[in-house]
């Protein structure tokens, strides 16, 4: 099995936070691209659909609030116009339309804002739960083949890169779209000269953007390559720091880490030079174009062609125009890295669960416990098998050791009773009746399974005990903590029962865990039994509980047991001596020694010391 | 701030650097400043009587300002990320040498994912910060205050509008703020709840599935996103009303002096030109502010980011500089542990291993037996002093190990721990990994002692295989093989293998022993061997095998004799590998 698993804790990013005006700004992450943008922006928008009507609502009062806000230069125009005439009467009416149209336009984004967080944060709901809920149902091949800690990290950031953009992005390109348009649509119906002359800037501004904009993610991605090489210098070194200190390595360590270093600052300093060089040409554009507007518009009001107000609204609308146009550049890779995790996510989305139950599966109800394997043969990659043409039989409440190597096949070989995994040839009969015809779930009621590594949710031990069988009353829980000699050590606890566990457990020892795993299993009261026996040795005293607390829970039970230690193995009734995937030798424990054949080597390789240090 | 202000000693080296960013902001400023009064400068003197010459001078004029503070700026930009990128590369630097001098101790409280998480975001945060402060978030309060005065000179009058908005925006913004803060965290607390039963369930999947409690789990994930949803809508709709809100009394203000100045230019009080220009320099004035709203919630991050990054500069290595630097020229092995107690720093109320005294001489096989828990690790990491005792002491060659130099303390040690950490790599590099120049024939025979030759051998590339994040993945029984073989390459005086054989068969284990008994007994140098075992079978052939119990030696002698006179070592070897033979029956095979 995968062992020595890393787990690695994701830094956690803040799904969908609407910064102040959004921080913006390239920096951080890797700029990816998705394999096949309109496919990721369609099923995106499945999520969307539900809301439509609100959407709708968002879209229109966008586009509103949007013109009121265009509206306001202009009127700001007007009412220089009447102050220049001395008009102080025929300015109020300009001045309270803006004040109108400034408080409008504030109230629609405040609604548009409102408006697009719901929509928003409902549909990153369903996706998360969707995405939930099918990878419960995908087998654990699939888990098989992913690192966990790189699993989650992605899920976390993928899902916080989408809810951005739907949060804030979408809204802003839609609106910074729009305010171009206004903007180009109202300066030409102004002046169409003064227009003419400002489009010498704006082509200039729209150019700048578009080749400052693909130089940078050129030098960005030599950028993010070093920073990627740097990231993986850390943490190696921090992650294998006990080995760089116990082999003397710091040295060669800072000297590796020093150049990644030095990398990272001089392609850091072109990078982020480059990319913030649009600031100050945005800038000059903008002012250059201020300056047009005064020369042009000087004279082309000396000539009576323009009005004061109308330059005075020109110069404002050209201050307008800079701020969208630099936003939607960021824009871009924002929108890309949230394509590109959606498409992860929908990778996921779209793993088959790979085996559904067959169409006419039956409900298995209580079984006697008659296990039997007939000529099993199982692989993970099709053409390695890892067990071939297994055959046993374990009659009802008999129990089963299965010794071997580690990578024989033993732990693959109990998983194929839960039916983690589908056989590829043979049969598996509980009862005479094939696993593969009945449902998975009713299949898996019949099973107890106490893994090496116990496992708990960050709840109350009551709770993780319940897990058993979750219709439990808390008598019932307690009754069985009591008899896996669970309940002395639980009531020492700070608040008993009511204690809550973190994930590690790490207020409780090995063994009070393993005592619980096997509350847990009391509890669910199998007809049938898995254990993967631990092979660390915990104190005396709680080894002792959990031998006589394992006894109590076999004692009825067919069992089938990952045996190593001795005195489990001398005490089963039929030992299975697997190795290289396939069933070498089968018997009890004296039958097998008497055969001298693996089993005997086997048994007698945990005691060749003991005969040397004797002779 | 406390925080950032302290870290402010990494920026020194580049203080010329930032002070002449910091001038040329002035300089930016200045010349942005000017367009408005230049275009009051055309109104005034150029449209109204009819000007041609002012008005082309005048736009000619601000052609030359907006060049200025545009080429300003691009330097600006480029001493402020010089500064920044340096700043960040000291840091991370720092960080780095830090660990270096860490203990084991150390690392026990910043753990790997801490370390990475200050090395690479916090930083990041802090940089960041470095890198607007040069730029924008030092321009800000510059601008503002330079538009104020101009804006008091060209009209003392709609300069009062000023006192009324800015004193609003302030409690606005400290009023959304605390508010923001309290919400934000609530969120937080969401997510982590929400990630916490994702990574349960990725873990847990196995257990999941054994007891069918999917559609439990799957109302478990609902509950906290729906919770997680409902906090994220609250938090970011405060801040949808905020952002409206600001905007809004920014453009009343505008409006308002619209209005005032069109009484005063009636009045004949002021021009046109100069109404337009107030109207510029307030939004000039207002703009800046806002900007610093937004700043906040950065510069909050990034002091928090400082304050987890000051936490490792400021962490004392526990094992402090050897007292003496004594050196020894050919070191022996002979390891003495003479009342010997440790206890976790923080944690003196129960010491993990009291009064401990025993001696192993050159050539010895020592092991270490007990349960989970009871400081077997702890013991032996005494030695190369990952830890140092908290009294008593541990010598080697009878020199005490805190007086000696540690580097050639450790080069004197081979380890090969728990956990068999590889790097990335090829499995050569990873062997020599303590001793870069050691030959092929040395690595080839460290593998073969260390049982790992014949895997080795099956790899798609030999010794050249690529091992780590891009390459093979290894089993943990392989990973282990390989760590003891990068142990023996040093040729150490003192091998410690702490448990590095639990995920090897027995067979294999058997085989090791044996191949490493040769090994010592073939160089002319004894190797003085620990061992921590959790299976009683690795430990049978030891010269010596000490059983701890709660953090004291409960008994030391060979298998023999604790097998017949003591109960707890009976009683392991019961559970082990059932009843005990009697006496001389001891022989099985």
């Amino acid at each position: 099995m995968a062992d020595g698993q890393t787990r690695q804790s994701a830094p956690v990013t803040m799904t969908g936070t609407p910064g102040p005006g959004g921080t913006g700004g390239p920096q951080g992450r890797t700029i990816e691209r998705p394999k096949d943008v309109r496919g990721a922006l369609r099923r995106l928008m499945h999520y969307l659909r539900p809301h439509r009507g609100g959407l709708v609502v968002i879209a229109l009062i966008a586009a509103l609030g949007t013109a009121l806000a265009l509206a306001a230069p202009y009127l700001l125009g007007r009412a220089i116009d009447q102050l220049a005439k001395g008009n102080l009467r025929a300015l109020l009416l300009p001045v309270l339309l803006m004040a109108a149209a400034y408080v409008l336009s504030a109230v629609a984004q405040l609604i548009q804002g409102i408006l697009t967080v719901r929509v928003s944060q409902k549909a990153m709901r369903t996706l998360r739960s969707d995405l939930f809920n099918h990878m419960e149902t995908l087998s654990l091949r699939f888990f098989d083949a992913r690192a966990q800690g790189e699993l989650m990290s992605r899920l976390t950031n993928d899902m916080d890169a989408i809810s951005q953009v739907l949060t804030n992005n979408a809204a802003q390109l839609f609106t910074g779209v729009l305010t171009l348009v206004g903007i180009l649509f109202v300066i030409f119906i102004l002046s169409p000269w003064l227009a003419l002359g400002s489009m010498v800037a704006f082509p200039l501004m729209i150019g700048l953007v578009g080749t400052v904009g693909r130089k940078t993610r050129n030098v960005f991605r030599s950028y993010q390559a070093r920073l990627g090489a740097l990231n993986a210098v850390l943490e190696e070194t921090y992650s294998g720091q006990r080995i760089v200190l116990a082999f003397g390595q710091e040295e060669s360590v800072l000297t590796h880490f020093d150049r990644a270093n030095e990398e990272v600052r001089l392609t850091g300093v072109r990078a982020m030079t480059l990319a913030l060089v649009v600031m100050p040409m945005m800038g000059i554009l903008s002012n250059l174009n201020i300056a047009i507007l005064c020369g042009l518009g000087g004279w082309l009001a000396i000539r009576g062609a323009v009005s004061i107000g109308t330059i005075a609204a020109f110069i404002s609308y050209s201050r307008r125009f800079a701020e969208p146009l630099r936003q939607l550049g960021n824009l871009y890779n924002q929108v890309q890295r949230a394509l590109a995790g959606a498409e992860r996510i929908f990778e996921i989305l779209d793993t088959i669960p790979s085996q559904s139950d067959v169409p006419q599966a039956v409900e298995l109800s209580r079984v006697s416990g008659e296990v039997k394997l007939e000529h099993v043969t199982f692989s993970y990659v099709p053409g390695v098998p890892v067990l071939k043409d297994i055959s046993v039989h374990a009659r009802s409440g008999e129990r089963i050791a299965l010794v071997g190597h580690t990578g024989a096949g033993k732990t693959t070989l109990v998983n194929l009773l839960s039916r983690f995994y589908d056989i590829d040839e043979g049969r598996i009969l509980f009862g005479g009746i094939d696993i593969r015809t009945v449902s998975r779930d009713s299949l898996r009621r019949q099973l107890g399974v106490v893994l090496q590594q116990s496992f708990f949710f960050s709840e109350s031990v009551l709770e993780n005990i319940r897990y058993g069988r979750l219709t439990a009353t808390d008598e019932e829980v307690v009754s069985a903590a009591r008899l896996a000699h669970a309940d002395g050590f639980t009531r020492r606890l700070p608040q008993g029962y009511n204690t809550i566990l973190s994930e590690r457990g790490a207020s409780l020892s090995e063994g009070q865990r393993q005592l619980l795993s096997i509350a847990r299993a009391v509890l669910a009261d199998p007809a049938i039994l898995i254990l993967d026996e631990a092979t660390s040795s915990v104190d005396t005293r709680t080894e002792l509980s959990i031998q006589k607390a394992l006894n109590e829970l076999m004692r009825g039970r067919t069992s089938f047991v990952i045996a190593h230690r001795l005195s489990t193995i001398s005490g089963a009734d039929q030992v299975i001596v697997i190795e290289k995937g396939r069933l070498m030798e089968q018997g009890t424990h004296e039958e097998l020694l008497a055969r001298e054949g693996v089993y005997h080597r086997l048994y007698h390789s945990q005691f060749r010391n003991q005969a040397k240090e004797a002779s | 701030m406390r925080s950032l202000l302290r870290l402010y000693r990494f920026l020194r080296p580049y203080r010329v650097r930032a002070a002449v960013a910091l001038m040329l902001l002035l300089v930016m400023v200045t010349a942005d400043l000017v367009i408005p009064h230049l275009t009051q400068r055309v109104i005034d003197q150029g449209i109204v009587p009819k000007n041609l010459y002012v008005i082309i001078t005048t736009a000619l004029y601000m052609v030359g300002a907006a060049i200025l503070s545009a080429s300003v700026a691009l330097i600006n930009n480029y001493l402020s990320v010089s500064v920044a990128m340096g700043f960040a590369a000291d840091l991370r630097s720092a960080l780095m040498r830090k660990v270096q001098s860490f203990s084991f101790a150390n690392l026990d409280t910043l753990q790997t994912g801490k370390l990475i998480v200050r090395s690479t975001s916090d930083v990041n945060m802090v940089q960041v910060v470095v890198m607007l402060s040069l730029r924008i978030l030092t321009r800000a309060p510059i601008w503002a205050v330079g538009a104020i005065v101009l804006l008091i000179f060209t009209s003392p009058r709609l300069a009062l509008i000023m006192a009324v908005a800015v004193p609003l925006i302030v409690v606005l913004v400290w009023f959304f703020a605390r508010k923001a803060r309290t919400m934000f965290l609530l969120m937080q607390q969401r997510l982590d709840r929400l990630n916490i039963v994702l990574q349960e369930n990725l873990a847990g999947m196995r257990v999941v599935k054994a007891f069918v409690r999917t559609a439990h789990e799957m109302a478990r994930f609902g509950e906290a996103n729906e919770e997680l949803m409902n906090r994220t809508i609250q938090a970011s709709q405060l801040m949808a009303v905020f952002i409206p809100f600001m905007l809004l009394i920014l453009n009343l203000a505008i409006v308002s002096a619209v209005w005032i100045g069109g009484r005063m230019a009636t009045a004949g009080q002021m021009t046109v030109g100069e109404v337009v220009a107030a109207i510029n320099y307030l939004s000039f004035a207002l703009f800046p502010i806002l900007m610093l709203a937004g700043m906040l919630g950065p510069l909050a991050a990034a002091d928090a980011s400082a304050r987890r990054i000051l936490e490792v500069l400021d962490a004392e290595p526990e094992v402090g500089k050897p007292r003496q630097a004594a050196t020894f020229a050919h070191p022996k092995g002979r390891i003495v542990f003479e009342n010997v107690s440790f206890s976790y720093r923080g944690n003196s109320t129960e010491p993990v291993l009291s009064d401990v005294s025993f001696s192993a001489e050159p050539g010895e096989t020592v092991a270490i037996l007990g349960a989970t828990g009871s400081g077997k690790s702890t013991l032996i990491h005494l030695i190369p002093r990952f830890y140092d005792v908290t009294s008593g002491r541990i010598t080697f060659d009878g020199i005490d190990v805190r007086d000696l130099d540690i580097h050639l303390l450790r080069s004197a040690i081979g380890v090969a721990l728990q956990e068999a950490v590889l790097f990335s790599g090829t499995v050569r590099d990873n062997i020599r990994y303590g001793q870069a120049a050691a030959t092929d024939e040395e690595v080839m025979a460290a593998a073969r002692a260390a049982q790992a030759d014949e895997f080795i051998a099956e790899l798609p590339k030999g010794y050249d295989t690529v091992i780590g994040q891009r390459g093979v993945t290894l089993s943990g029984g392989q990973r282990q093989r390989i760590a003891i073989a990068r142990a023996l390459l040093v040729k150490p005086k003192v091998l410690i293998l702490d448990d590095s054989t639990s995920a090897l068969d027995i067979e294999t284990e058997v085989r090791l022993q044996e191949a490493l008994d040769r090994l010592i007994a073939d160089s002319k140098n004894a190797t003085t061997r620990f061992i921590v075992a959790q299976r009683i079978s690795t430990v049978l052939l030891a010269d010596r095998i000490l059983l701890l119990d709660q953090g004291r030696i409960n008994a030391v002698g060979t298998h023999r004799q604790l097998l017949a006179s003591n109960t707890m070592y009976r009683d392991i070897y019961r559970s082990q590998l059932g009843e005990p033979p009697d006496g001389e029956a001891g022989d099985h095979g």
